[in-house]
């Protein structure tokens, strides 16, 4: 990301922002930044996810959002006020821990009564409040049981419900199904958004997890090396990343090298390393000459020459194995020197299933190819 | 959708579990294995071997322990209640001592003196009656120089019947008549041949002869125990030791009592001569004669305290552990000025809670530090808590008297200050003051470690999860660290006001008069004054203090709650 586009977004934080970091670094040691200039700008209501590999900086941002570290430079605002020298508990954010942090000592309803009573809210009110969203979990039964005896996924309704009581309307999530196992996690995704939907909340949620990120959020902000790599709705995120990192994170990617041979508007062609020439979208490559990484989606490969375009370029390929996977098939092609180059097939009544050392020709709509830095 | 649907009690329809319950109600039997028989039996089976091999394991520690720990203790435990001292050394005294009327304030009659005597009499020889008389000065003093005195001048009675049986005939100061009146034909034959080997060897055990005992019953009673003790203890041929006073006292008794004229067993030439003269013997009475050789004799205290120190068993010494004694009216207080258990109890109680405190809160915020600091941080400062284990209790005690007393490190720093004038240097060794801080810096590590363990598994998430949830870093602390290091704090304080309310190495060389434990006092009764059963007794309550607080510990914090780590 460079400083124009660091400066658009500051510039749009500005504008109906409820939660701003405005050019955000942070630095534990004082050599090397964990967070280098960080732009960020969300609206009331927005659920969104910070995704990225571990050591990314996404749960860095968290923590500062949350006060539990301190940025080393530029301001996070909470609402248009500045928060950098508010402590935690006066920011009124609500937060999900990774592993819950649910107070062993007390029983359920006492660690939803905690930030109540800290707040000095009346006994009835509490009682109340503490109904209501043990209602919204639908844990109303088990106020009275410590958090030893519940299940993993029990503890994290409670947890959620503890981040809610106190009607928060920023609630941060630090990776919160990550211990839980994957069928409870998918039932789990689908409460929060629901929850934070119907209450309006603004949620930050942090995970490594793509496909949590894909079908939860509002936006994904993909985070690498202390920046954001791009900050966008899930569908813009997988159809058109914007940089080789994001299009290799993000979903499955066939990826082929080259040289930018001519560029046209939104046109241009590449001349592969083998030589090959296909059509490509220009992502972030300006010029002629310029190496380039092409990234096609496995779905978007066609081998129907009746579906491609007249006079699209087309790429000899060799199947090299046929994966059936049930409700698609997945098959590894060799294209232009590359062995790994996978496609994926509806499995229709009328799909061709592809065999082993059987030769075929493959092509693409020109902006399902994008040509990314390299 | 919510989780309890996954409680296997809940789930309807054909699942193992519900199939095994339908089978179980179908015939309402014991459950049963593969093979027929009850479950719970084949189970109790297999789990045999695992229990055996258990028990194999760790028998070698628990024999160790057992007759190297538990025997001991609980003979020591035993010595609290036990007096069987008394009616050991004073058979006879202690079977009648009860007909007396100890509230009568007279002295016993004189048949308790003749038992006295006997008792006395045959002690001395075996050097037992000043043991006798240790163990009863502790409830009475005096007592044993009056038994040291007794012992010395019982033949001022004896001497008077030996003396005069001597003047009938010489013969009686012989060893070899006495021998043949009293011992059978047998024993005799056998022990000359014993004597004429000259060999090492036990000596053929003394038997009276058949009717001794019905002709002579004093006499041969007392001939035989005579006997028995001249072979075993002094390992002397009753043949040839001529024997002590006692027989001749008891002879002349059963002289006067019993007519000997038509006595035709051995020597009976002896014996009727002697039944002919005795009415012309001088006689004294018991009562008279100890009474003159003690007067304190003559004192029904002294035979108060004999009698309530006759039974086998006595409550005397736990009496005594709570400053009181037994007195004829049942157990009273002692004088104040006598009460010296109590207060030290009390003060032992006391001082260990100063220091069980002191630790905490000196160690707290030590542990607290080590738990939140970097492992690496941590682990070098872990050490140096640690530094103190390396060196030996004993100068690390003795580098606290350098440092307290009067012409030490800190009052020569605080004179040098001028903080205090030379001529009024503080006392802070040889009293309470000493004790609590030598002992507290001692203590501290065995608080700092269990804290340290219990607080390291404490998440940081907690006390972030509470301040995300509104709590001011002081409420976080107070409503979610805190009770969660509470199982620390318990299981470094149970160990800690343990191991101080029995300590004695450093209340013996910094306590002084003032800050001495119960615990010297033990040591004291254990190695200067002897007195065992006193040593026990206060043990014994100490364990069950111990004991005590730790069940109202248990009670209000619950034993679960202690935890050394994980």
């Amino acid at each position: 990301m460079n400083d124009n586009q660091g400066a658009e977004m500051a510039q749009a934080a500005e504008t109906d922002s409820f939660v701003a970091f405005e050019r955000v670094q942070k630095s534990y040691d004082g050599e090397t930044l964990v967070v280098k200039d960080l732009n960020l700008s969300m609206p009331k209501g927005e659920f969104l996810t910070m995704l990225g590999p571990s050591g990314s900086g996404k749960t860095t941002c968290l923590m500062m959002l949350a006060g539990f570290e301190t940025a080393t430079h530029g301001a996070i605002k909470l609402d248009g006020v500045s928060i950098n020298n508010i402590p935690p508990h006066k920011r009124g954010i609500g937060m999900v821990f990774q592993n819950y942090a649910l107070f062993p000592h007390m029983s359920v309803a006492e660690n939803l009564s905690f930030p109540l009573e800290v707040r000095g809210i009346s006994k009835s009110d509490r009682e109340d409040k503490i109904n209501r969203a043990l209602d919204m979990v639908q844990m109303r039964s088990f106020a009275g049981r410590r958090p030893a005896q519940l299940s993993g996924g029990q503890q994290q309704r409670i947890a959620l419900a503890r981040a809610l009581v106190f009607e928060p309307e920023l609630v941060l999530m630090d990776e919160p199904l990550g211990a839980l196992d994957k069928q409870l996690r998918e039932t789990l995704q689908f409460e929060i958004t629901n929850l934070a939907h119907e209450l309006g909340i603004t949620v930050v949620y942090v995970t490594h997890d793509q496909t949590e990120a894909l079908t939860m959020s509002d936006r994904v902000a993909v985070f690498d090396d202390g920046r954001i790599q791009q900050l966008a709705p899930p569908d813009e995120l997988y159809e058109r990343p914007q940089n080789s990192f994001v299009a290799q994170f993000i979903g499955e990617n066939n990826t082929l090298e080259g040289v930018v041979e001519s560029i046209n508007g939104n046109q241009c062609t590449v001349r592969l390393d083998s030589g090959d020439i296909i059509d490509a979208l220009p992502v972030n490559v300006a010029n002629k000459g310029e190496r380039t990484v092409v990234s096609i989606r496995p779905e978007r490969v066609e081998f129907n020459k009746e579906r491609l375009q007249e006079g699209a370029h087309l790429l000899k390929a060799e199947v090299k194995e046929f994966i059936y996977m049930g409700d698609i098939f997945r098959t590894r092609l060799s294209v232009a020197g590359n062995d790994d180059f996978i496609i994926k097939t509806r499995n229709a009544p009328d799909q061709r299933r592809l065999k082993p050392g059987e030769q075929l020709e493959i092509g693409w709509l020109a902006e399902d190819c994008r040509a990314l830095d390299a | 959708m919510s989780d309890a649907s996954t409680d296997p009690d809940k789930i309807e329809g054909p699942t193992p579990d519900n199939a095994m319950r339908a089978a179980k109600a179908a015939d309402d039997g014991p459950m049963l294995a593969a093979d027929g028989t009850p479950l719970k039996k084949s189970l109790a089976k297999s789990l045999r071997v695992q229990k055996m091999r258990a028990l194999i394991l760790i028998a070698p520690l628990l024999i160790f322990v057992l007759v190297s720990f538990i025997a001991p203790i609980g003979d020591m435990l035993f010595r609290s209640v036990e007096n069987q001292i008394v009616s050991d050394t004073l058979p006879r005294t202690t079977a009648r001592i009860d007909e007396w009327d100890s509230a009568s304030g007279e002295t016993p009659d004189e048949a308790l003196y003749e038992a006295l005597f006997y008792d006395l009499f045959v002690a001395e020889a075996r050097r037992e009656h000043t043991r006798l008389g240790t163990r009863l000065n502790y409830e009475m003093t005096g007592m044993s120089s009056l038994f040291r005195r007794s012992g010395r001048s019982l033949d001022d009675i004896s001497d008077v019947y030996l003396d005069q049986f001597e003047d009938l005939n010489e013969a009686w100061d012989e060893a070899l008549p006495w021998a043949e009146l009293m011992g059978d034909p047998d024993w005799i034959a056998e022990q000359q041949a014993f004597d004429e080997a000259g060999e090492d060897g036990r000596m053929p055990r003394f038997e009276l002869r058949e009717g001794a005992i019905n002709e002579f019953p004093n006499a041969a009673a007392a001939y035989e125990t005579f006997a028995r003790f001249s072979q075993t203890e002094e390992e002397d041929s009753p043949l040839e030791e001529e024997p002590y006073g006692l027989v001749h006292v008891a002879l002349y008794k059963d002289l006067t009592e019993n007519g000997y004229s038509q006595y035709d067993g051995p020597r009976a030439d002896l014996v009727q001569e002697a039944d002919a003269a005795v009415d012309g013997f001088e006689s004294i009475g018991f009562k008279e004669g100890m009474i003159e050789i003690d007067e304190d004799w003559g004192n029904p205290e002294i035979w108060t305290t004999l009698q309530m120190y006759s039974p086998d068993y006595t409550t005397g010494y736990f009496l005594n552990s709570v400053d009181m004694q037994k007195t004829a009216d049942g157990p009273a207080l002692r004088d104040a000025d006598e009460r010296i258990y109590g207060l030290l109890f009390q003060r032992t109680l006391f001082m260990s809670l100063v220091i069980t405190f002191s630790c905490i809160a000196l160690g707290y915020p030590v542990a607290y530090l080590l738990s939140n600091l970097p492992a690496r941080t941590a682990n070098l400062l872990m050490i140096l808590v640690l530094l103190p284990f390396w060196t030996s209790l004993l100068v690390r005690t003795s580098a606290w008297k350098v440092m307290l007393q009067q012409q030490g490190v800190i009052n020569d720093v605080l004179v040098w200050l001028g903080m205090i004038g030379d001529g009024s240097r503080l006392v802070m060794i040889n009293n309470q003051f000493g004790t609590i801080v030598a002992m507290t810096h001692i203590l501290l590590p065995f608080m700092i470690l269990p804290m340290y363990s219990v607080m390291s598994t404490i998440p940081p998430s907690y006390v972030r999860a509470a301040r995300s949830l509104g709590a001011t870093p002081t409420t976080a602390f107070r409503r979610v660290y805190f009770p969660q290091s509470i199982p620390g704090i318990g299981a470094g304080s149970i160990l800690v006001f343990i191991l101080s309310i029995g300590y004695y190495i450093t209340p013996e060389i910094v306590g002084g008069t003032t800050g001495t434990f119960i615990s010297n006092r033990i040591a004291y009764h254990i190695s200067s004054s002897l007195n065992w059963g006193l040593a026990a007794a206060l043990g014994t309550i100490l364990l069950v203090v111990v004991l005590v607080l730790y069940w109202a510990y248990d009670r209000i914090v619950g034993i679960d709650n202690v935890k050394l780590g994980g």
